[in-house]
């Protein structure tokens, strides 16, 4: 965490540079009246602001950063009064960087995997001519096909979606059935496009809260990059082939948990995020079920050993999420979520911590099940332990700090824990092989 | 409760115009772009040769982006009911979560004046700061705060879901 402190401040810092240089072209007078007010070693609110001046863009992907000036924000004429300081507006206030977990978040459709801000922006106000800027804010709503696979990239949260699949893939090979390579790409692909389809859906519905939440603002829905109805017939046309693949490529059990999966993250999950914390609790059966279906494609039914994969995803899931939460209460206050961490912050902690506990009971189980070796629960204490202390810490303390590094945490243990299970995989001993794949 | 409604009568009229024929717009003369009626959110005037919608900047205190529909030439009334549902929508939009924020901030500042008063501090600091409660002591704020706006979010949850359901299933593809 220090270490991500360190990097968002020198950023900061270098990006300040950069544009003090040049505000210093462009208007010396305001700027040296600013600078004498400065304090050298932080940025301080007013010199913020008026560094908010300059407009970092992004040209054609490539990163041509080109400093624009921007028109003073229009007051809304939604409202009469507009009375508010600075100070108070918020909304675009300059966030610290988020930390990439993206790439190592593990739930098909990750409620809180955070997400890197695509354009780095720094909003401000030189008024050079009030109706040209504000113009050049605006975007013609026309689908581009060069941009197109990006646009349904992030649409489908394909970096999610990815990690979806390698829990899918560690529950096939952690299954005892021999490996079987055309039955593994069909489950591979299938539960991808199961998972962008779901991912597109929960976007499709959550528009105006993700406007007004940091984390979530530049999605392409939200940004009108693509119209609402391709957004829903891109979903379908994920989900009709995902689970129609899975089902008669894989199995129907498969097929059928895939399908399950899909309805419970769009219809159970999605909605309950606003009525009740119990969104956190179908949300974690949400990640747990993609390492099922990777042992039914393997093995044709589900036994223990399956339940047990669906059991360190479904706890892996509240050290990780808990812990996200805990900074991002305001966003959820204000936009409605209803989140352990802003209703029942003691629940919310002791329940990360509860799981964390169960990841080393599992860890256990898992030679039990005869689907490990009695050296992976050996081997996986360390980080078992580590994650346990970690938990306590954000228990314990109950602040940004822990929760940020139970979060970071989260992010190596599972796959790690996962690739140590496959090393410990016990062997398939002679008439021991799984069902055959219907 | 009346500025939250949503369009209900929109979606009555788009019904009716499903089942009834409808009358016919004039042509429109000449190969100028029409606009939608400017909307209240912006000045702005896309360019005349430009037959798309256009969207921009978030607004200021919702943070949604407001789009400035088209209207072509040749638009029939169901593509005209079409549109104006979408502009009650988004209007209708705009001001639950302009109202949202702007109670949130209101709230919130009077929470971090009253917890600092009866930490007998000022309410700024010596070198003109505004002081500020860390997020622990602003975590009774959020609670309270999600409470008492619950059942605000509950009435926009279901009506939201219908407007946008109801938008996207006629909406022509641009």
């Amino acid at each position: 965490m220090n270490i991500i402190a360190k990097r968002s401040a020198s950023w900061v810092r270098g990006c300040v540079w950069y544009l003090e240089r040049r505000a210093l072209q462009e208007s010396p007078r305001r700027f040296l009246h600013l600078l004498r007010n400065v304090n050298q070693q932080w940025v301080t609110f007013q010199h913020f602001n008026f560094l908010r001046h300059m407009y970092v863009t992004r040209l054609n992907r490539s990163f041509n950063q080109q400093i624009k000036p921007k028109p003073e924000p229009v007051p809304s004429p939604f409202l009469e009064k507009a009375s508010l300081d600075e100070a108070k507006t918020e909304i675009y206030k300059m966030r610290p960087l988020s930390p990439p977990s993206l790439s190592l978040s593990r739930k098909p459709n990750e409620k809180e995997s955070l997400e890197l801000e695509p354009t780095p922006v720094i909003e401000g106000s030189i008024a050079v001519g009030t109706e040209t800027k504000e113009e050049k804010q605006w975007k013609e709503m026309k689908l581009r096909v060069d941009d197109l696979p990006g646009i349904l990239a992030r649409l489908s949260k394909i970096k999610l979606t990815a990690l979806v699949v390698s829990t899918t893939s560690a529950g096939f090979a952690l299954a005892p059935a021999p490996f079987d390579w055309p039955c593994f790409l069909l489950t591979f692909v299938g539960t991808g496009l199961a998972s962008c389809a779901a991912n597109s859906i929960n976007q499709f519905f959550e528009v105006p809260f993700d406007s007004n939440m940091n984390r979530t603002k530049s999605r392409p829905l939200v940004r009108g990059q693509i119209s609402p109805l391709l957004a829903v017939s891109f979903a379908a046309c994920c989900a009709v082939p995902g689970v129609a693949l899975l089902t008669w490529g894989v199995n129907p059990l498969t097929g059928a948990l895939g399908l399950f999966n899909i309805f419970l993250y769009t219809c159970c999950y999605t909605p309950l995020k606003r009525i009740s914390i119990a969104n956190t609790w179908v949300g974690a059966v949400v990640g747990a079920i993609p390492p099922l279906m990777g042992w039914t494609a393997a093995t044709g039914s589900l036994d223990a050993g399956a339940f047990l994969l669906g059991g360190i995803l479904y706890s892996w899931q509240f050290p990780h999420f808990n812990a996200l939460s805990w900074g991002l209460r305001e966003d959820y206050s204000r936009g409605g979520y209803c989140m352990m961490s802003v209703t029942h912050p003691d629940l919310c902690r002791r329940v990360a911590l509860r799981h964390c506990l169960a990841l080393v009971a599992m860890s256990a189980a898992a030679p039990a099940l005869d689907v490990t070796t009695w050296t992976f629960p050996v081997i996986a204490l360390p980080i078992n332990l580590y994650i346990s202390y970690l938990g306590f810490r954000f228990y314990r303390d109950a602040d940004r700090k822990s929760s940020r590094k139970l979060f970071f945490c989260s992010l190596w243990h599972l796959p790690l824990f996962l690739l140590l299970m496959l090393t410990c995989k016990r062997p398939a001993a002679q008439g021991d092989a799984g069902g055959p794949q219907s | 409760m009346a500025a939250l409604r949503p369009p209900r009568r929109a979606l009555l009229r788009l019904c009716r115009a499903f089942s009834s024929g409808g009358c016919q717009l004039a042509p429109e003369r000449g190969g100028e772009r029409r606009d939608a009626a400017p909307s209240r959110v912006s000045r702005f005037c896309p360019p005349r040769k430009s037959c798309h919608d256009w969207i921009g900047p978030p607004d200021k205190y919702s943070n949604l982006r407001p789009v400035h529909f088209y209207i072509p030439e040749n638009e029939s009334p169901l593509e005209q009911k079409l549109r104006e549902l979408r502009q009650e929508t988004q209007e209708w939009n705009q001001q639950f979560w302009a109202n949202q924020n702007l109670t949130f901030l209101k709230e919130k500042e009077k929470f971090i004046d009253s917890r600092l008063k009866a930490k007998g501090l000022e309410l700024r600091a010596e070198s003109g700061q505004k002081a500020t409660l860390n997020a622990e002591e602003m975590a009774d704020f959020y609670k309270q705060f999600l409470s008492k706006n619950f059942q605000k979010h509950m009435y926009y949850n279901r009506n939201v879901l219908e407007a946008g359901c109801s938008v996207t299933t006629a909406s022509p593809d641009q």
